[in-house]
């Protein structure tokens, strides 16, 4: 069978899969529909957290990216695992705890404050809603790339099956049709690693064969020997040291750490628990479950590294297999006879280099690259859909029920009944869709660079408010918005001064402390922290029922 | 709980999770980033020992940590439950309000 019949049954099968599970889990009250029922087990939350975790970006371009950033690319590996650390130990137990259903109620109930409210659910629904149109646009470049149908078709179908379970389920729907995703997605990721790697070095677990030995026909040696010879020969450094400056790779790494237990819709997930006990063990078996593939990331990278500079440098272009011709005709792929010697010159030196291959094709082509079966070129289509589909219902149920409960129920309309407010999460569900998939198919040129910026936003306001609101008593209502606001201020000058207004300027030699603008959501954090802990001082206490609220969440055991 | 079994709880928390803390920047941002040069002097197999804590070495501990948590706060949480049911079963204690 040929790759496109593959492909199609993947999709129709998984789609398929998805569909039915959304009628299954049909959510009858605004519980079932914010928090699932509050009874999924901590395992199942757990690869559902991983697969609204993993997104189009963990799964399409990140071992791309570290591909091509060596070393320094561990700050997507650690900067997106590290969190769930912090995610653990700070906040997802006391959340849980406080036993509400979305993040703009703790910062509201917290710190006594409608406008400390309103302003998490504008920060929730920005930081959610960049975030999406990214999930949108890697669905429709998966369509269009497999299927060979336009990025409109392909979004439009995307929009439609995430419509379906998203707003018949809500987060029961939407939980258990992740759990489906996380194994369609992880299963995917991991056939062509471990094929790879069995035929590179003859081990089938990637994450020991990229420090193993090449096989004979690749020329024997330590792989990643190998690599660091090549890429320093070929004058792109050397693979396993670093670059980057190591305060830069420091500040990335940690506003990715902050920004990751920052983010609502991964917190909103350990609602769903029903204890929390629960809720620790959750974000354990998350973090396991991510860790498969975080870990397996780096491998593929070294990999396809390897296979690729083996493969171009210094061929007769005319020698090139298949894929090489395939994927230039979609452009992730572009050469550029130069010298006219008919030769690929692949090498750091801009100046002489004449390949240009986009970051994403380390994992869409990777096993075409080692010519793997057509079952298996087709799988990571489906895999990708389905990381993409998972993240952005997600998304778009933080939107739903920031607009449900915390906008109409807690601040509006506060007489509205259950089934008026479900209702309410069923068209805001319905709106974000549609301006979702708008997006998708007419993405705005800063898509791709607002997604980065999300985590640098996510942790500027969100985790600080959060940590100080349950391990310091004293801090009061002034506190926290005064530090929210400044964070957030901050961060987003910082960012679109450097990305927008004078993009040029964005170099080492002019940002603050050689920051870049990924890097500096760490910054707006301490600049949260700072103005809140002043302020604080100088304001009055939180009334007496607040720090009863604090008191409380403290405890051992359940709620009482 | 009583005030003091309720804050001696929250203090013993405070310290599991600030010492894993400590473990978990170590293994990150130390390993991984600051000491990653000294650490590539050497080697397990074909990795580089710093280019390895950087991209596998620092996640598996990330596991390990929450788990270790995990155990921790049960220790605690069955221990302090012991506490709160000889407490209940000795009478409310009346010179302090009894909270949870």
């Amino acid at each position: 069978m040929s790759v496109q019949v593959w492909t199609y049954l993947f999709i129709f099968l998984s789609f398929g899969l998805y569909i039915l599970i959304a009628l299954w889990s049909k959510a009858g009250s605004t519980h079932d529909f914010y928090v699932a029922g509050g009874g999924v087990k901590p395992v199942v939350n757990g690869m559902a957290t991983a697969a609204d975790w993993m997104s189009a970006a963990s799964f399409i371009s990140m071992a791309g990216l570290i591909s091509f950033l060596g070393r320094d690319g561990t700050y997507y590996l650690m900067g997106w695992t590290g969190g769930y650390v912090l995610l653990a130990l700070l906040l997802a137990p006391y959340l849980r705890k406080f036993g509400k259903f979305t993040v703009p109620a703790f910062i509201g109930d917290r710190y006594y404050s409608q406008s400390a409210r309103l302003a998490a659910v504008f920060c929730a629904i920005v930081v959610s809603f960049v975030y999406v149109c990214g999930q949108m646009q890697g669905a429709g470049i998966v369509f269009s790339r497999f299927l060979e149908v336009d990025i409109t078709t392909g979004v439009i179908i995307g929009m439609a099956i995430v419509f379906f379970y998203a707003v018949l389920g809500g987060m029961k729907g939407i939980t258990y049709t992740q759990v489906a995703q996380y194994c369609v997605l992880i299963f995917a990721y991991m056939v062509p690693a471990i094929f790879i790697s069995l035929m590179m070095t003859g081990n089938p677990i990637p994450q020991l064969g990229f420090g193993s030995e090449l096989t004979p026909e690749y020329g024997g040696g330590y792989l990643l020997d190998r690599l660091d010879g090549l890429s320093e020969t070929l004058g792109f450094g050397t693979y396993t040291t670093g670059q980057k400056s190591t305060q830069d790779v420091f500040f990335i790494t940690a506003a990715l750490m902050f920004g990751t237990a920052g983010l609502p819709h991964v917190i909103i997930r350990f609602f769903t628990v029903p204890s929390v006990r629960a809720a620790r063990l959750s974000a354990g078996y998350a973090l396991i479950f991510i860790a498969v593939l975080y870990t397996t990331a780096p491998a593929i990278a070294a990999f396809s590294k390897t296979n690729l500079m083996n493969t171009v440098n210094n061929a007769e272009y005319t020698s090139m297999p298949g894929w090489f011709t395939t994927w230039e005709r979609t452009g992730l792929i572009a050469f550029n006879d130069k010298n006219g010697d008919g030769r690929i010159q692949y090498v750091g030196d801009l100046e002489t280099n004449e390949l240009t291959v986009n970051r994403d094709i380390m994992v869409l082509a990777n096993p075409e690259i080692a010519s793997l079966p057509n079952w298996v070129v087709a799988l990571v289509a489906a895999g990708a859909l389905a990381a993409a589909l998972s993240t952005a219902a997600g998304l778009l149920l933080v939107i739903s029920t920031s607009i449900s409960h915390d906008l109409m129920k807690r601040s509006l309309a506060p007489h509205i009944t259950e089934k008026q407010e479900l209702n309410y999460a069923r068209a805001a569900i319905f709106l974000a869709v549609l301006v979702a998939g708008y997006f998708g198919i007419n993405p705005p040129g800063f898509v791709a660079e607002v997604v980065a910026f999300a985590f640098g936003l996510a942790a500027a306001s969100f985790f600080p408010a959060i940590v100080l609101g349950i391990f310091y008593r004293r801090m009061n209502r002034q506190g926290a918005i005064a530090g929210m606001l400044s964070g957030f201020t901050f961060t987003a000058a910082y960012i679109i001064y450097f990305k927008f207004i004078r993009p040029e300027l964005s170099t080492a030699d002019h940002w603050w402390f050689g920051i870049s603008p990924e890097g500096i959501g760490t910054m707006g954090t301490l600049v949260n922290l700072g103005v809140a802990l002043v302020v604080c001082r100088f304001t009055p206490a939180p009334p007496q029922e607040v720090q009863e609220i604090v008191h409380n969440i403290r405890l051992p055991g359940e709620n009482v | 709980m009583s005030n003091k079994h309720a804050l001696s709880y929250w203090k013993a928390n405070l310290r599991i999770v600030s010492t894993l803390l400590c473990v978990w920047f170590f293994i990150s941002f130390g390993c991984g980033i600051l000491l990653a040069d000294f650490l590539d002097n050497f080697r397990i197999g074909g990795f580089k020992l710093g280019f390895w804590m950087a991209q596998q070495g620092s996640i598996y501990g990330f596991v390990v940590l929450i788990f270790v948590y995990i155990r921790q706060m049960d220790k605690l949480d069955s221990q302090y439950q012991l506490l709160q049911e000889q407490h209940t079963k000795a009478g409310p204690d009346r010179t302090q309000e009894s909270r949870s």
